[in-house]
């Protein structure tokens, strides 16, 4: 099978990282950063340009741009894993349906063209007759999107809540467990990489929103925007609220709900007992689906992380190459 | 709420029976020894949580299994619901906040423990509340949070449904 993939950062070189580890006969034939791409039929060397990128180079030559790499190179796959733009999902939308044109196939880990335009783009890949794919989008490596797809099909769910983002979790589990101020809990998880300099889409809720969303408009047949989110973040959180939580053996996580019947999505602080399969500890993440076949489920793993979501992406391009892709 | 019966033998396992079938859940089973034995039926309280509106399907089935319910004792305040708040409590008029679920009528505060951690900074609270039905707690649960919302107070509300 034969990729293209736009984006060489986190993500994009944990992918490269396995391919090459892995021997997962996947071969490279476009890859793009934000200043350079390289187009190479015959299959670009990855140890090369993770090289180069770990240098603090270009991955790639000036003169090829991601979108030539979407128009030109010679792909059975697209892999889209450049930042997550929540306010028009630009350039990776138009990339994505440069691809889906072409009848490529599409894997993302971007939030941003799911969260906006999944029937515009659905539709598309289904006029063309291409698999567009998203797990990497929700819980990082949680299967959670093929389990309520294939797995759970049938079942009706009336309910699903859980924890979608680890950057708070963490803060959470900190503020908890040391009485740590919301400000120290943060520095600390600045210091450690799990926090942006500019934590706002993080403490605010606007991740763990924007993942509802996806699997709103994505598997549970709603047409909703980051607006239709109620959301509370978690900057006003004492270590005092903490603590009257852990009188009572409980203790607060950040939760994003959906209740598909009530039309409800909602990002909020909320008390959770402590022995709940939902409190994890850390950057972890965890969902429960509440179904009517199966019962409640509970997923529970690493939201984030190099290989850890490059186990998403790759999952999605083992998918479609089982189903459709042909002479590889 | 409290179910009393007559202890004929046999009847107190025809009476668990349907407790299970309509959801309720057995807090203690009780007999009252006094009355005479030569009467040859013991008092039985059974002391049991019903979800609402399921009492007049459990007495029905009693009187199938032919049990004899002799008194109903209604606890009032079933439902209980734990929130807690974090903002300018005192600044904002506590007293006022609680008197707001108050003066619903079939909502109480019955609980409440506040964390004062300096004049200036954010105070917080953990509020319990009761009521006798769900949709009461509902409205009660509702009127918190749009005292909050004036208030500019944060609520955070329990993970269960409430
Ligand atoms: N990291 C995670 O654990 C994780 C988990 C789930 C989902 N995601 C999502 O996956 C995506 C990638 O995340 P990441 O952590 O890998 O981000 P990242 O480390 O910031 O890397 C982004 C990469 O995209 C490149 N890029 C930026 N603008 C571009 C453009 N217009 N065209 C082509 N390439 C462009 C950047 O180029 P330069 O190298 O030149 O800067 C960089 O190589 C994001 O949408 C993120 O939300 C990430």
């Amino acid at each position: 099978m034969r990729i293209a993939i736009l984006g060489f950062g986190s993500v994009g070189r944990g992918i490269a990282r396995s391919i090459l580890a892995k021997n997962l006969d996947i071969t490279v034939t476009g890859l793009a950063d934000s200043r350079s791409g390289i187009i190479d039929p015959a299959g670009i060397d990855l140890a090369a340009a993770l090289a180069r990128k770990e240098n603090g180079g270009p991955c790639g030559g000036p003169d090829v741009t991601p979108g030539d790499v979407v128009a030109k190179a010679d792909y059975d796959v697209l892999v889209e894993v450049t930042p997550t733009n929540v306010d028009d999902g630009e350039p990776a939308l138009g990339h994505i349906r440069g691809a889906l044109r072409r009848q490529k196939h599409v894997v993302t880990s971007n939030k941003g063209p799911i969260a906006l335009a999944y029937p515009e783009l659905r539709a598309l890949a289904e006029t063309n007759g291409v698999f567009l794919k998203y797990e990497a989008t929700v819980c990082g490596a949680i299967p959670l999107i093929h389990a309520m797809q294939e797995g759970l099909a049938g079942n009706t769910i009336s309910r699903l809540y859980g924890v979608f983002n680890g950057t708070c979790n963490y803060i959470l589990t900190r503020m908890g467990e040391d009485s740590l101020t919301y400000e120290q809990a943060l520095a600390e998880a600045r210091e450690l990489g799990y926090a942006e300099a500019d934590p706002t889409y993080d403490v605010e809720g606007i991740d763990a929103g924007i993942k509802l969303v996806i699997l709103a408009n994505t598997i549970l047949d709603m047409q909703t925007t980051l607006d239709d989110v109620e959301r509370t973040g978690i900057t006003l959180l004492t270590p005092e609220a903490l603590r009257l939580a852990e009188d009572q053996d409980c203790t607060i996580r950040l939760i994003g709900e959906i209740v598909p019947e009530a039309g409800v999505l909602r990002v909020s602080p909320r008390i959770v007992a402590k022995e709940h399969p939902l409190v994890v500890e850390g950057t972890l993440n965890a969902v429960t689906v509440e179904t009517d076949l199966a019962g409640d489920l509970t997923f529970i793993g690493k939201g984030a992380g190099s290989t850890e979501t490059a186990s998403a992406v790759i999952g999605d391009l083992l998918y479609i190459r089982e189903r459709h892709v042909q002479g590889s | 709420m409290k179910l009393e019966m007559r202890d004929r033998p046999g009847q107190l396992v025809a009476a668990l029976q349907p407790i299970s079938a309509v959801g309720g859940n057995i807090i203690a089973v009780i007999h009252q020894r006094e009355t005479p034995a030569a009467t040859e039926a013991l008092d039985v309280q059974i002391v049991l949580e019903l979800p609402e509106g399921r009492l007049s399907r459990l007495l029905e089935l009693l009187r199938e299994q032919g049990v004899n319910v002799v008194r109903i004792d209604e606890e009032r305040l079933l439902y209980e619901c734990t929130l807690i708040m974090i903002g300018h409590l005192m600044h904002t008029d506590l007293s006022d906040t609680v008197g707001r679920i108050d003066t619903t009528g079939s909502a109480e505060v019955t609980e409440l423990s506040l964390v004062m951690p300096a004049i200036s900074s954010p105070s917080s609270a953990r509020i319990t509340i009761r009521s006798t039905t769900r949709t009461e707690m509902k409205k009660a649960i509702r009127i918190l949070r749009s005292v909050a919302e004036q208030k500019n107070l944060l609520i955070i509300e329990p993970l269960e449904d409430t």
